[in-house]
């Protein structure tokens, strides 16, 4: 079963526009993905027809509200293989990391450690450089291969008994290498440690489901999924949950309060403190549903084949050196082109209508890994077509010409 | 020596000549390719300014009868031209002149709108923020 990305581009109706005269080439996926009319439209429809705030009143609209809200709940909780109360939402992947960090550093000790990759994304480092900070907790990070893949051995050698938390990508944003957190979930949960895994691109371009990592913590954000700003994802395992405590307080995540005392709901509203991004919830819902339409494994394979048409055009020129070709990687294109800055780059192909990021990606030490100070990325979404890899590809030829 | 509005009158000239992007950005890029590069040592963390993809390196000195002469270098071909637009408006000035140009006055001149619409990305707002907080000093 294929893929056909222009039965769908039209329900992207910024994939219509011009920018500098030519059609927009979006190959910014990794950073944020564009959203389709179905997103849109539950959004702006909730909020004109159907809006008030969840969980506490005894109106109709607030019902109407909470009850989507939660809907939303149980559509990611479908999406994840977990169960509703696992799910709690966040603003954002950044925003559930420092939860986990925050609410499980309340009970670690100086000399605890936390293992992390070189591979990761800043908001899966510097949450725990916080609690390096606060805490004396030690981080270690596990080495990446020439290639790009995890350096399996090494990150487990790293586990021992003081071992706390395993920290790492399901897929790393700029190599786009896809890890093998299962593996790493039975082994750290073998020496007693806590995983959690960054879905903020596995989420949408590999396989998220909860049970079969069998990790503790799961988190992505929407608006990497088709989805809004705003809204994030943390999956806890039940139990895992239920053992920690808030880490920020306000309405919503408590069972009662007097002068003296307080006491704290059950997960996930525990961690839900004050009124939750709601319309984002249920934007993200639509979004999910919307992807549900279509075979996982065909999109993948859409986006695999965008990836490799660009990189045949290109690859074999003496200019360019790619970054991550780790086997069975996502669909993200990572490299350097010899004799002009990323930056340059990046700025010329915008010219030409093709977006796409440039720089370290939020990723400092993966690019000192690589003795790179900055580096472009394509990144591919189910949207994009094989005309738009040849157009990418065709306008770097033409903008490398300006700097050599 | 030219005031800053005879500079950036001559600047916008030339630019004027330039009738398309292409032959815009490949002028921005030589007069950076001209611009004299700085030393090894003096591309050092204290001159950094930081950019989030590209970096510039500002080295600056007060001349005895107060006027402030800069040179600039970034690692990116882009930023670099562009450095070298606001060094000729900048460089060797007094004080006072320096603080009277606002900076966005002469990119809409110069219509380096579209090149600089990443300034924060590349550091140039940085280096401009750096040389008007030495004007004001």
């Amino acid at each position: 079963m294929s893929f056909d990305p222009h039965s769908i581009r039209d329900q992207f109706p910024i994939l219509g526009r011009r920018v500098n005269g030519a059609p927009l080439v979006y190959l910014d996926n990794a950073a944020s993905a564009q959203k389709p009319n179905a997103v849109i439209d539950s959004m702006a429809q909730r909020m004109r027809t159907s809006y008030a705030n969840v969980h506490r009143g005894l109106h109709t609209l607030a019902n109407e509200t909470t009850e989507a809200y939660e809907a939303a709940r149980g559509i990611v909780a479908e999406y994840l293989g977990a169960d509703r109360d696992e799910i709690v939402f966040t603003r954002g992947g950044t925003e559930a990391i420092n939860l986990v960090a925050g609410s499980l550093g309340v009970g670690m000790a100086e000399g605890d450690e936390v293992v992390l990759t070189e591979m990761e994304h800043h908001s899966n480092i510097v949450p725990w450089h916080l609690l390096r900070e606060r805490k004396g907790v030690v981080l270690r990070f596990a080495r990446v291969a020439e290639d790009g893949s995890l350096d399996v051995e090494h990150l487990m050698g790293l586990l021992g008994p003081r071992t706390r938390v395993v920290a790492l990508t399901h897929m790393s944003n700029v190599l786009g290498t896809i890890n093998p957190v299962q593996a790493v979930t039975e082994a750290a949960h073998a020496v007693g440690a806590k995983v959690l895994v960054d879905g903020c691109q596995g989420a949408v371009h590999a396989t998220p489901d909860v049970k079969a990592i069998g990790c503790d913590f799961y988190v992505f954000t929407g608006h990497k999924l088709y989805g809004p700003t705003g809204i994030g994802v943390l999956y806890g395992k039940a139990e895992a949950l239920a053992a920690m405590p808030p880490w920020q307080g306000g309405g919503e995540m408590i069972e009662s309060v007097s002068i003296g005392r307080v006491t704290y709901a059950e997960p996930p509203m525990r961690f839900e403190a004050g009124t939750p991004p709601i319309v984002e919830a249920i934007g993200l819902g639509a979004a999910i549903d919307w992807l549900a339409q279509f075979d996982r494994q065909a999109v993948h394979a859409h986006e695999k084949a965008l990836y490799e048409r660009a990189l045949e055009r290109i690859n074999g020129a003496n200019w360019f050196r790619q970054i991550g070709t780790a086997p069975g990687k996502g669909a993200i294109l990572a490299f350097t082109v010899e004799g002009a800055h990323a930056h340059d780059i990046a700025q010329v192909l915008d010219k030409y209508g093709v977006a796409v990021r440039a720089g370290q990606h939020c990723a400092e030490p993966l690019m000192r890994r690589f003795d790179v100070t900055s580096s472009v990325r394509a990144s591919f979404a189910l949207y994009n077509t094989l005309e738009e890899a040849d157009a990418f590809a065709d306008a770097l030829v033409k903008a490398r010409q300006f700097f050599v | 020596m030219t005031t800053i509005a005879e500079e950036l009158d001559a600047l916008a000239e030339d630019f004027d000549l330039l009738d398309d992007w292409e032959s815009q950005l490949e002028y921005v890029i030589d007069l950076g390719r001209a611009l004299p590069r700085l030393e090894e040592s003096e591309r050092s963390d204290a001159n950094r300014v930081r950019g989030c993809s590209s970096q510039v390196w500002v080295v600056s000195e007060r001349a005895d009868d107060g006027r402030l002469a800069f040179r600039a270098e970034s690692d990116a071909q882009i930023p670099q031209g562009l450095i070298a637009v606001l060094l000729k408006l900048y460089s060797g000035r007094r004080p006072e002149e320096i603080r009277a140009l606002d900076p966005q006055t002469a990119v809409d001149r110069l219509k380096l709108g579209s090149m600089l619409t990443s300034q924060r990305a590349n550091g140039l707002a940085a280096m401009v923020e750096r040389i008007r907080r030495e004007a004001a000093a």
